[in-house]
């Protein structure tokens, strides 16, 4: 095994240039392949459309809780695997408002609140949707937001607060025990079954000549959501005095602290920030897909994971972009790999980065 | 061992056997012709027309980290069996050549031979098996494990760090009975350092001048052809200073090479063979004490300092 | 670090050597004795750590005994219910050391335990497998294949990422895991022929997989079911055990915890080896310090893939040992969680010893996995709970002044709550010993004792010249 050590220090860095190469050059024959299969028919244009379209409004949802995914690890030195958990609070939270704002009076108090445990009422009789009870959604996207905060805030308090200074693994540990406790809690309340969640999302047909299409407002909200929320994030870190204490405490921490920007205050806006954009993602996303189960964030925790560390961890526009790119990949790869392997696909991606760029594609260095 | 109470290294005072310190390097005869050279060359240093042979030889070594070089072209020879002093104000690149030397950094450019091999690039446990060993700076104990087992796993060609040999019934007896001699000559250092006492305690819980003690003597279990010796008496009181360098001095008149890091130009001056002083991460002068001494670059180097 | 020790501490080194006056003689003699017994004869330590987990066992064999008579069970029943958790202990002790192989010694955080543990399933399965499954070969080949296949697998994780920071690497073990999940899942996969036979778990449609509990039950009966001609083996255990009550499937259910426990000990055996070895030394060394280990010429790299491939195995191994409880398995078997639950053992058990493995995992079984579900057993049989059907109406009857709907949602939801505990337990451990959760380990790494050695005869310690010094 000696030869093989010397020939992998040796030449450690050209490996990485020469697979570097490679991931390229299959990357140039994956689009090429894509043309040659758009050109001989096997792959109609409007089925690539719809699966870039799609690969997009998932790669939203992991982009926008990938933020506070990023935000943790980069600020609180820790892989936060509570995260997914909390998209799964924002999601019940959100839609037992939703619920009870549409449905108050009409219906049992309990079957409101607790989104349906027994399959009543009916979605679509209670008029669960955008056009329908506007303000109950949007109700629901607010108290998304503010649930979640609170619940990760208690989490910070009891738990990571007194990890602070601990290895990463300890604070890891912790995390896992905290979405046990999240996830339990939850099933707990709302029973573990899986049920639908939004009526059938109301269609708009937009007509602009040559290009037309039918558009899920659902969808739509979604994706109007997610931006207006980045395009904030964005805003705030660049401009405001807080968005700059949180990119330098991302950098350096006990420089942070040596400068007498408040490190605590800091913490606190992460944990708001990106419970929020967590809480309104795990809405948005039963919205889209209409069901809701106390698993769901869970089972979206490794995507997030994929996408923050593809954009490189620490960088917040990274983790959008990242976000954005596992979601399409999700989709997408669908045109060369069959069906349930599409996230398996994701997931060798993230592998693959963290083995030969753990920085990213943007670099885990700077916050934004 | 000595009985001298703690008192300040005098010259000569003490040291009861082997080595004599001093510019004439003991029991080795000084290579002929040899003297400080002022000029930094890029060709390597040769000793004029000396006997002693290089048993570790860098030519040219470069490192950038960023945009600060830290090494520049660096050029030296260790001659075997001398101890050698490498000096420098800070910042000069001395420890950035260190860990460039001993694999933990990779060069930017420029060789490492050792014993006539090449071994630039090579990793850290390759080349302290091929006998270049290192001490380091802030010392690396083991802390949760006691000083027997820090000092168990020093020497090299333990037939039971393989897998099979530590579990195969047959292969294990051998690897007892090598355990028990490896057990002796622990011992014996323990003895020789003078920390016999202190074998079940725990390394963490050893004052700093014990853990120099412990690294020291893990270092030499491994039994190096060359040590590289990263300020190892940083820390240390003058007593047992003066303790360790004999036993430096002992070793050297057995056979071992060492090249040390050090600031204290006292020690230096009085314990080394030769000396070579870095500037700026490169090799500005090398030679005897004496003439590093009145070396007029290497007084402006360290304006200020007193050499 | 101190800087300029004052002559006192570092003189002292030599003073004390030197024995003035009163220190010498006496000072020797404490000495030798301490070293004696600090580090215990082989024979004390194998004593010691046997009683800790035999006690621990009984605790548990004791609680379990309460909760069955509360449940009314008879002596079949109890029995039953002990080999169960026995079983259970077992594997969940077998992959508590190949954890802490990875973990405790070469400090690799390794959270794709279910993925190895069901690569193995899915190998064996392969191997062994009947029609339409498998090639049909017999099961110790299926079982020797499924354990190669855990340790390829580990050999292809460990050899990029172990260079990752920790955090790093765990994560590239869930994704590999995840992704084993998935391709056992796919009907692409399972549509696919392997040197012309279909093999493979047909996507998640659950299949019958061979299963080592099916051989040793046949040591029992003709067949391996309880209701067939017993063999000769068989009929001398169920002779006796009819005098204690016990009926045919319990005998067999503890035969089959036995044989599980057989491969405990011999995991135990080989982990102790290598703990007390070289090998072991510089595993410890590694977990202490990787960089000064390779500045004494150890190849750490080597060492921590062979720690890595060869507790990947031992968690194949598990994997194939318990899958044997259901006859059928689908992908999903080993999920996510199941990684977890072994951490949690692995924590509980603490000390990161051999030992403290085996007591994690019967402690966390009896404890936190059954302990629960049989107190809901006991409570529901004593007293008379209402089936609530949500948490709502358990709360507004707690309003208006009734307990008991709540406590029946409860009740009725214990398995939730039992992982909540979990949860609250994981977090408390971590606020409680967060860095060296695993504690210090005490076990001196090295074949043989490391007293100074008499000048004449042997060693020091009369235990170590016997049996080769070793465990």
């Amino acid at each position: 095994m000696d030869a093989s050590d010397v020939r992998r220090t040796l030449s450690r860095l050209r490996v990485e240039q020469v697979l570097g190469a490679i991931l390229g050059l299959l990357l140039v024959f994956l689009v090429v392949d894509l043309f040659r299969q758009l050109l001989t028919g096997t792959l109609e244009l409007s089925a690539l459309r719809r699966y870039v379209w799609q690969g997009i409004v998932v790669g939203l949802i992991y982009g926008l809780a990938g933020i506070g995914l990023s935000m943790t690890y980069s600020i609180l030195r820790f892989a936060n695997f509570s995260h997914g958990d909390l998209l799964t609070t924002g999601a019940f939270s959100g839609w037992a408002t939703a619920y009870v704002i549409a449905g108050f009076g009409a219906y049992g108090l309990g079957d409101l609140l607790l989104v349906r445990p027994n399959n009543n009422p009916p979605p679509g009789e209670i008029g669960m949707s955008i056009t329908q009870v506007p303000v109950a959604i949007v109700g629901g996207l607010v108290l998304a937001a503010v649930v979640t905060v609170l619940i990760a805030l208690a989490a910070d308090r009891l738990v990571y607060r007194r990890l602070r200074n601990e290895s990463a693994i300890a604070l890891l540990i912790a995390s896992v025990g905290v979405a046990f406790v999240l996830r339990y809690l939850i099933a707990f309340v709302f029973t573990t079954s899986n049920r639908s969640v939004p009526a059938s999302p109301p269609t708009e047909r937009i007509d602009l000549g040559f290009f037309s299409t039918t558009v899920d407002l659902h969808e739509m909200t979604l994706v109007v959501s997610a931006v207006v929320l980045m395009i904030a994030v964005h805003l705030m870190l660049q401009y405001t005095k807080l968005g700059k204490s949180m990119r330098a405490m991302a950098d350096n921490r006990d420089l942070a602290k040596i400068t007498g920007i408040p490190t605590e205050r800091v913490v606190l806006a992460t944990w708001v920030i990106g419970a929020a954009l967590a809480g309104v993602a795990g809405y948005l996303i039963v919205l889209n897909t209409g069901t809701i189960t106390y698993t769901r964030g869970w089972t979206l925790l490794l995507p997030i994971f994929a996408g923050v560390i593809l954009g490189g961890i620490g960088s917040i526009y990274g983790s959008i972009l990242g976000g954005l790119i596992i979601g399409i990949v999700d989709q997408v790869a669908i045109v060369w790999v069959p069906n349930r392997l599409t996230t398996a696909a994701a997931f060798l991606l993230m592998i693959l980065i963290l083995i030969f760029r753990p920085q990213g594609l943007l670099g885990g260095v700077e916050t934004a | 061992m000595s009985d001298a109470p703690p008192e300040a290294p005098s010259e000569g005072a003490a040291s009861g056997a082997g080595g004599e310190k001093g510019a004439g390097g003991g029991d080795i005869p000084a290579p002929a012709g040899a003297s400080a050279r002022s000029v930094p060359e890029p060709e390597p240093p040769g000793w004029g027309d000396g006997e002693g042979d290089a048993i570790l030889q860098i030519d040219g070594l470069r490192k950038t980290f960023g945009g600060i070089t830290a090494v520049d072209d660096a050029s030296f020879a260790v001659e075997r069996g001398t101890i050698t002093g490498l000096i420098g104000p800070n910042g000069a690149g001395k420890s950035t050549t260190f860990d460039l030397v001993t694999g933990f950094t990779r060069p930017d450019g420029g060789e490492v031979t050792f014993d006539g091999r090449p071994i630039t690039g090579l990793a850290p446990h390759q080349i302290a098996q091929a006998g270049l060993v290192r001490t380091f700076q802030i010392t690396r104990e083991f802390p949760d494990m006691t000083v027997l087992e820090n000092l168990m796993v020093g020497p090299k060609d333990q037939r039971g760090e393989s897998l099979s040999r530590a579990i195969l019934p047959g292969a294990r007896q051998a690897v007892v009975a090598q355990e028990r001699e490896l057990v002796g000559r622990v011992w014996e250092t323990l003895d020789t350092f003078e920390i016999d006492h202190l074998a079940d305690e725990y390394a963490r819980s050893l004052s700093g001048g014990q853990r120099k003690l412990l690294e020291l003597a893990r270092a030499l279990l491994t039994e190096p052809e060359l040590l590289l010796l990263d300020e190892p008496m940083a820390g240390v009181n003058p007593s047992l200073e003066e303790k360790l360098l004999d036993r430096i001095h002992e070793l050297q008149a057995e056979g071992y090479s060492f090249l040390l890091v050090e600031h204290d130009m006292d020690l230096i001056m009085e314990h080394c063979d030769r000396v070579i002083v870095m500037h700026q991460g490169t090799v500005l002068a090398e030679g005897e004490p004496a003439d590093i001494r009145n070396n007029e670059q290497v007084i402006e180097a360290y304006l200020g300092e007193d050499i | 670090m101190s800087d300029a020790d004052a002559g006192g501490d570092d003189g002292s080194a030599g003073q004390r050597a030197d024995g003035g006056g009163l220190a010498g003689p006496r000072a020797t003699l404490a000495k030798r004795a301490d070293c004696v017994r600090s580090r215990m004869g082989e024979m004390a330590r194998w004593k010691a750590d046997a009683i800790v987990i035999l006690s621990t066992l009984a605790l548990v064999y004791v609680l379990f005994l309460v909760l069955s008579w509360g449940q009314g069970l008879d002596a079949n029943g109890t029995a039953n219910t002990l080999a169960r958790l026995t079983f259970l202990a077992a594997a969940y002790a077998l992959l508590v050391l190949a954890l802490n192989l990875h973990w405790g010694y070469a400090g690799l955080f390794n959270i794709g335990v279910a993925g190895f543990m069901s690569v193995a399933v899915f190998t064996l399965a392969i191997v062994s497998g009947g029609e339409g499954v498998g090639f049909g070969l017999p099961i110790w080949a299926g079982m020797i294949a499924g354990m190669l296949a855990a340790a390829a697998l580990g050999a292809i994780a460990a050899l990029p990422a172990l260079r990752l920071r920790a955090d790093y690497f765990a994560i590239v073990t869930l994704g590999i895991a995840e992704i084993v999940r998935y391709l056992m899942k796919s009907q692409w996969v399972a549509s696919h022929n392997l040197f012309g036979q279909r093999v493979g778990l047909q996507g998640s449609a659950p299949v019958q997989v061979p299963s080592a509990q099916e051989y040793v039950y046949k040591l029992f009966t003709v067949d391996g079911s309880p209701r067939a001609d017993p063999t000769y083996i068989g009929t001398q255990f169920f002779v006796i055990g009819e005098w204690f009550g016990l009926e045919r499937p319990t005998v067999m259910a503890w035969g089959y915890a036995l044989f599980v426990i057989l491969f405990v000990v011999f995991a135990y055996l080989l982990l102790s080896r290598i703990a007390y070895s070289p090998f072991g030394r510089i595993l410890k060394a590694i977990r202490e310090d990787e960089g000064a280990a390779q500045a004494l010429g150890k190849p750490t790299s080597r060492i921590k893939i062979y720690s890595f491939v060869l507790g990947c195995a031992l968690m194949g191994l598990a994997g194939m040992l318990w899958q044997a409880s259901r006859f059928t398995v689908g992908a999903d078997a080993f999920m996510p969680i199941l990684t977890f639950y072994v951490f949690v053992a692995l924590i509980v058990g603490g000390s990161g010893s051999n030992a403290g493995s085996i007591v994690g995992g019967i402690a966390f079984v009896g404890l936190l996995l059954q302990g629960p579900r049989m107190l809901q057993a006991v409570i529901s049989k004593h007293t008379d709970v209402p089936d609530t059907n949500t948490i709502y109406e358990g709360v507004t009857a707690f309003a208006s002044g009734e307990v008991m709907p709540f406590v029946g949602y409860a009740i009725g939801n214990i398995e939730l709550l039992q992982r909540m505990f979990v949860g609250v337990v994981l977090i408390v451990l971590m606020l409680r010993r967060p860095d060296g959760i695993l504690g210090h380990r005490k076990e001196i790494a090295a074949a043989t004792d490391l007293s100074r050695p008499t000048e004449g005869r042997g060693s020091g310690s009369a235990a170590a010249s016997g049996g080769g010094g070793d465990e």
